[in-house]
Formats: structure tokens, sequence, C-alpha cells
């Protein structure tokens, strides 16, 4: 069985795939990197939040031109998710814009992008529509 | 409440491609015909303020070609925000009375330059190894979202019509992008002169969806330059210099307070209603009283949002002020006469300066073909990412 790693120590892959915040615990102001302290009280202190797996779109754009590697085009999103904001790509969806609109119903999803010299294999996340 | 600071002299370049120009030639070209302007020398200068963006901290460098007169260099730097954060340095330093004169320049060469973020991607590791703050096993550009400009301003463009009910459709932005191309056909010294239809814009190149090619800000070389003076050394000086003088009315300088979300996507509009808010309060002037406005529009898309932030409109209601026809320099409230970042140009550390240079120039009545007829009072916005927002009202001087 090959090892999986996330892309960022915010993906979680066990049993339901899902996002984790670093909260404040004073202020629960939530973040998506290590932190020194909170930038919005000042706090110490943080706890791991789990983030809803299922929001809507806030907003997007569709990226056409991008640094060499980067495939184009792609759907690069802000998704609200029960009020925490999360950038992510939107995937399983046409890369234009009668197919993506702000307030879409999406839900996240994981995917690997390869394995390495090692055989590990490493998932990314990004939101797919929900489609009913 | 220390005196009044006035803009005595001010220059910007040609903007545009100067191949045969380094930084310093630009800066030197803006700087001295800055002093000129305000009819006086280096010699005269007791600080130095450069605006270090992109080309690095060259301040000493530009002393070395126009005077090396020992005064105090300060290298500065905010992103896009820089020539604002240069200019109002120089008016700390006067306001704190440590100088009567003060020289501000940015200078920039960014022709050809390509996407100023997210322009490259680091190769992949040959294992899957977490790397800086968010453990990160490879580049994330691309794979959790942008990192490019045309991007980001995209999603703040975007963003707004998903608060505001809507309305903020590819035609519009393409119309805001008309709207400043056809403004810098009067500027001859922005970077592209051209008048673009609606089509022209919508089926160029795409960048970012909504921005196209020409929806975006143009990369170019320039500079720009102001020189700064104290309400008593004013007052000893010619008539001549003292109704050219323009009134630095307000100086602000913000940077962007703690929202949820800020750090997933740039919050661009806190910090420009924050600082747009203390403008007015300290200029006792407010939107009602502009004569016109050159905002920050990096893309088309960030030029609705501000309308918004700097209170030109009712909240929530840019889409509908665009609309109006106000923002036409035969509107209501002209924005960006100037053409704006989009066709003037943006060589980041010269546009704060440059920006205040194009309101100064209508006070003063010497906008040529494009002057806004008994323009009395100005305001100049910028946004640097990161984020910084500087924003200065310029009032005429009393006849």
């Amino acid at each position: 069985m090959t090892a999986a790693v996330p892309l960022v120590d915010y993906l979680v892959l066990e049993d339901e795939p899902h996002l984790v915040a670093q909260e404040c615990t004073a202020c629960r102001a939530r973040y998506f990197n290590r932190r020194n302290a909170c930038a919005s009280c000042g706090g110490t202190s943080f706890t791991k939040a789990p983030i809803a797996t299922t929001g809507v779109v806030r907003t997007f754009t569709i990226v056409s031109f991008a640094a060499p590697g980067v495939d184009v085009p792609f759907v690069s999103a802000i998704v609200d998710c029960g009020g925490t904001s999360v950038k992510a790509n939107l995937v399983n969806v046409e890369p234009d814009p009668a197919h993506v609109e702000v307030g879409m119903p999406v839900r996240l999803t994981t995917f690997s992008i390869g394995q390495d010299a090692d055989g590990t294999e490493a998932f990314s996340f990004g939101f797919e529509p929900i489609r009913h | 409440m220390a005196d009044n600071v006035w803009i005595l002299g001010i220059s910007m370049t040609k903007f545009g491609k100067h191949p045969d120009k380094d930084i310093v030639d630009l800066a030197s070209e803006a700087a001295l015909a800055a002093l000129a302007d305000g009819g006086v020398a280096m010699a005269d200068m007791q600080l130095l303020v450069w605006g270090a963006a992109m080309g690095g901290s060259m301040g000493q460098m530009l002393q070395k070609q126009i005077g090396q007169t020992g005064i105090p260099v300060y290298n500065v730097a905010n992103a896009c925000a820089t020539g604002a954060t240069a200019l109002r340095t120089a008016i700390m330093a006067i306001k704190a009375g440590e100088a009567d004169f003060g020289l501000a320049v940015g200078a920039e060469k960014l022709a050809g330059a390509g996407l100023l973020a997210g322009g490259s991607r680091s190769p992949d590791s040959p294992t899957w190894q977490p790397h800086g703050r968010q453990g990160a096993v490879t580049a994330l550009d691309g794979r959790v979202g942008t990192e490019t400009m045309p991007g980001v301003f995209a999603q703040v463009g975007m963003e707004y019509g998903y608060r505001n009910g809507g309305g903020t459709t590819f035609e519009l932005f393409a119309r805001i992008s008309e709207k400043n191309h056809a403004h810098s056909t009067l500027n001859p010294l922005a970077t592209y002169t051209k008048r673009m239809s609606l089509e022209e814009i919508m089926n160029d190149v795409m960048i970012a969806y909504p921005n196209t090619r020409p929806m975006c800000s143009a990369n170019c070389d320039g500079a720009a330059a102001a020189v700064l003076v104290s309400d008593a050394k004013l007052k000893t000086l010619s008539l001549e210099q003292q109704r050219r003088a323009v009134k630095v009315s307000a100086s602000v300088l913000t940077s962007d307070p703690w929202q949820e979300a800020c750090q997933v996507l740039p919050d661009v509009n806190t910090l420009t209603r924050n600082a747009a808010d203390t403008a007015y309060e300290q200029a006792g002037w407010g939107p009602e009283d502009l004569a016109l406005v050159e905002l920050h529009d990096c893309f088309a898309t960030a030029e609705l949002v501000h309308y918004d932030n700097l209170r030109l409109c009712e909240p929530g209601g840019a889409v509908d002020f665009f609309n109006s026809g106000a923002t036409w320099r035969d509107g209501r409230l002209p924005v960006n006469v100037s053409g704006g970042l989009e066709s003037k140009g943006h060589p980041v550390s010269a546009t704060g300066i440059a920006n205040v240079w194009e309101v100064c120039h209508h006070l003063r009545g010497e906008a040529g073909d494009r002057q806004i007829e008994g323009a009395r009072v100005g305001l100049a916005h910028v946004i640097g990412l990161g984020s910084s927002c500087g924003i200065h009202i310029l009032e005429k001087a009393a006849a």
C-alpha cells in the first residue's frame, strides 16, 4: 500500500476528508496556516476546528493566463463553508462562465496529484458543484 | 494641529517604454522637473523619499546624479501604494517640523514585465515534503486558487456582485475599461492613448475572467516626483509659487484590519473605506465636493468596488452609479480622466505620485484638453496588496 500525504497540512484525508482550521480560543477567528498569534485579537491559544465540507461560491475567476506549469484554464474561487471562507479551485465543472456562478452550492472533493520518487501519493482538494 | 503642507512642484514623465533610460534616468527627469516646477533646487531639499517597490532602494543613486547634499534619504516600499507612502513620508516630516522642503520620488522599469505575482511557480521537489506555513508539499498557485493579480482582483469585483445583488457582468466591467481607454486619448503622457470599443475590449485576450488584457493595468516604465513645502515656508515664496501651490487637505495611510476571509482573499474594501472616512474628516470635504477622482483601477474589476469604498455612491450602488454615466469625464463625478492604470499605465512606485500629479494639474487649471473645468478639490487613491491604502485629498490654493 502506498503512503498518502495531503497537499497542505490543513487537509485531513482520513475517514471523511475535510479541512481543518486553526481557531483562536478567545475570539474564534479561523486561519489556514501556522500561527504566531491571532491577527484579530492577539490571542495565542488555538484549537483545531473542522470545516464544513459543503458551501456556496462567494466569488470566482477563470484563470486563462498563469505561470508556466500551471494548467489553464482553471476556476479559482472563494467558498463560504458555513461562515468560514476557503480558497480553492472549483473542479469537475467546465471552466467557462456559462457553468460557474456566484451563489452556486459546492462540496469538497479530494483527488490524487501523483506519486513522488518514493512512491508516496499526494492528494489535493477542490470543490465540485452539487447537482440535483 | 500642525500647519498645512503644500505641493509646490510636481511632475511625471511620459509613461510607456523607455528602453534607452534606466530607473535613475527616469527618476532624475521627474525629480528635476518637479524642482523646476516648484521654482526650487535640490540644495533647498531637506529630505528625499524614494519609492522602492520593485526597483530597489535607489534614493542614494538618484542623489549621485542630481545632488549629494547630505540630507536624509528614506527608501520606502508598500507595494502599489509605494508612491503615496513616499509622498506621505515627506508630508509627515514637514508636519513634524523636521523639514520645510521635501522631495518624494517614485520610478519603475516594468515595460514587458508580465505577471507581477504568480508569474513563476517553483518546481516540484523529487519527494512530497511539507514546506512553509501551510505544510504544502508542492506549489499551490493554480492548485489552491490563484495567486495572480488579475485573478485576485477579478474575484474582488465578482464578490461585489455576490454581496450586492448582482449586476457585475463581464460587459459592465468591460464598459468601465472602455471609459478609461476613452479618457486616455486626451492624455499625451499615457502609455496607451487608443480608444477601444466595447467589442474590442471583450474580444481581447482573456487573462482572468472577467478581466481581458485591456482591463488590466499596463506594465510600463515611468517616474513621478513631488516637492512638498510647509505652510510657513510657502508664505515666504513668490506670489506665483503661492498661486500654483496645491494644498494637501488630507494625507492618509491605512492597512487592512482583520476581517473574516481577509487571509484567503485580500480585503481591499475595509482599509479603503477607513482611509476615505479619515481623509474626508481631515479635509473637511465630502465626496459630494470632489471635482475629480483618480482611483486605483489596477483592474476594471477593482474600479467598481472603489466607487463604493470611497463613498462616491450609495452603499451597494456602484453598478447603478457607473451605469448612470457619472464617472465619465462629462459626468457628475469624473473618475480616472487620466486614463487610469489600465491605459495611462502602472509603474508601481510612480503611480501614487502620478495620480496626485493628475489631480494637481486640474486644480491648477493646467490640464489642457482634458481639463475638468472649475476643479477645486480632488482625491487620489491607491491600493497596495498586502495591504496598504493611500488617499490624498488635494485642494486648489485660494485665489
